[in-house]
């Protein structure tokens, strides 16, 4: 489970995050949406402690992130997985040199062992048969497949999606939301999804914050979000063409 | 400018602070040895050899009196080639060449978040990053140093003996003629402190990058031009402790 507790945080005495709180338990997908601009990334930043806010506290299991030396962070580091929002694979490395970096680094496996887990992840992303290419040499929605490949594979108990199906075609998108809501289910990981993709919310939401303008306005999750009246999320879940259709033929 | 000198000696201190294993930087340190020292020989070299021989033929130019011994050419070609040529006039080129390449490479990976993927991954990105390079860059400095000073005067020869200018018996004597080897020791010396400030300082351009494709050509741009700078400041700085 993660706690967020009221966390700011202002750029150049600009406001991008106000006084967020709120709980992502474990089991659960939980997804942070809204639109482009209002913070998502800044709060996945800060829950990561890559940036710091000025106020506010991020408990991993009641362990607090922003207190405790090095040594204690990385403790906590090792059960994270992280997509980051363009997928952030090292250029120099091979895709399977990518995914066995965590492994390489924070782990004392054998060659063959690493091997096969490598495998077993890359596989998991349909992926399998791509690891000697480089990151230059894939497209977009595989760079973000072998990044969600990397993210899990250490095993995290905490895995953290920055918009894990944008630019991707529909029918990957919705299979990285399966993937990542399968992942989440079956090795009981704490999921925190970033997204602005309705889809997703519809079809992954166990939770949902809704964040507009630096502030939490909204929480819920994928079944009471299309009969709430919070006019703001009501014109970011309506701008969907299918879905106000929809609402206009109920 | 104070704040920014604080920022870059909290930047080196974080270098060695936290490290990883020695069998990873070992690793990183072999490919950037290949990466920062072998892959400027070429460049080097090219440098080296024109220069000497530039050197040479200017001299001779100049030096038109009857009553100076001609072998007093190559002994000005082998002074100055120790003493800046082979390593602060190099160190200048590789200013341009590794240092703009550290500060592209970092700059890049910064704005991608992949220094934020080795972040949460719990290593400490400088040190990883940097570390090597900079280790990389004080030990095949002083190398390369060692072969521009060797071809520099090999290119005096060559450009000296053969367009007529002095004969290769002068020239050998001029080399010879009241040799310090003290001087190589000096050359070997700038060469480390020059490949400290260039990777360290081209480092931490890179590292600092923030924005896009736009910043990371910036950081390039003044990685080179500040790591220019501190090279002559410093080569200005040892020769009043050296000589
Ligand atoms: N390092 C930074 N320095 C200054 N401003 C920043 C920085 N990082 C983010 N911002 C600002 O914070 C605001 C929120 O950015 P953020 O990246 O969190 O948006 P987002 O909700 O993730 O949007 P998107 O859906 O487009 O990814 C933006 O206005 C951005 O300009
Ligand atoms: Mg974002």
């Amino acid at each position: 489970m993660i706690e967020i507790k009221n966390i700011s945080k202002s750029f150049n005495d600009r406001m991008v995050l106000d006084k967020v709180s709120g709980v992502f338990k474990k089991g659960e997908t939980s997804l942070v949406i809204g639109a482009s601009g209002t913070g998502k990334s800044v709060l996945l930043k800060c829950m990561l402690d890559l940036v710091r806010p000025e106020a506010g506290t991020t408990l991993y299991d009641g362990r607090d992130f922003y207190v405790g030396d090095e040594e204690d962070k990385k403790d906590i580091r090792r059960e994270m997985g992280v997509l980051f929002q363009g997928g952030a694979l090292f250029d120099s490395k091979t895709v399977h040199e990518n995914v066995q970096f965590p492994l390489d680094m924070l782990t004392e496996m054998g060659e063959g062992e690493k091997k096969d887990r490598v495998e077993f992840c890359l596989q998991r992303v349909g992926l399998e048969g791509t690891g000697g290419r480089m990151p230059s040499e894939i497209s977009g929605g595989m760079k973000k497949r072998v990044g969600i490949a990397r993210a899990i594979v250490m095993n995290p108990k905490y895995l953290f999606c920055d918009e894990p199906n944008s630019g991707l075609d529909p029918l990957t998108s919705i299979k990285i939301d399966e993937l990542i809501k399968e992942i989440t289910d079956e090795f009981g990981i704490t999921t925190v999804v970033i997204t602005h993709d309705m889809n997703s919310v519809l079809s992954i939401g166990d939770k949902i914050m809704f964040l507009h303008k630096g502030k939490k306005l909204w929480e819920g999750n994928s079944q009471t979000i299309m009969g709430d009246t919070v006019p703001e999320l009501e014109e970011f879940v309506f701008c969907n063409k299918a879905l106000s259709l929809m609402r206009a033929g109920k | 400018m104070l704040s920014v000198i604080g920022r870059y000696l909290i930047f080196l201190g974080k270098l060695f602070t936290r490290r990883e294993s020695l069998k990873v930087y070992w690793e990183r340190f072999i490919d950037e040895c290949i990466g920062i020292g072998v892959s400027s020989v070429f460049i080097v070299a090219i440098v080296a050899v024109f220069i000497g021989a530039v050197v040479c033929v200017q001299t001779r130019a100049n030096l038109v009196s009857p009553v100076i011994p001609v072998y007093v050419v190559s002994n000005i070609v082998r002074d100055m080639t120790l003493l800046e040529l082979s390593s602060t006039f190099m160190c200048v080129v590789l200013a341009g060449k590794v240092g703009s390449n550290i500060a592209g490479e970092l700059g890049t990976m910064k704005i991608t978040e992949q220094i934020d993927a080795l972040e949460v991954m719990g290593i400490n990105s400088a040190s990883y990053l940097v570390l090597p390079k900079l280790l990389a860059a004080v030990f095949t400095f002083p190398l390369l140093a060692i072969i521009s000073g060797f071809l520099g005067i090999f290119g005096g020869y060559l450009a000296g003996t053969l367009s007529g200018i002095i004969t290769p018996e002068d020239y050998v004597y001029g080399i010879r003629y009241s040799f310090i080897p003290f001087n190589v020791f000096i050359s070997i010396i700038k060469a480390i402190v020059f490949g400290f400030l260039i990777s360290t300082i081209s480092a931490f351009q890179g590292y600092n990058t923030r924005g896009g494709a736009l910043e990371v050509g910036q950081a390039s741009t003044s990685a080179v031009t500040n790591s220019c700078i501190a090279v002559l400041i410093a080569d200005y700085l040892l020769a009043e402790l050296l000589t």
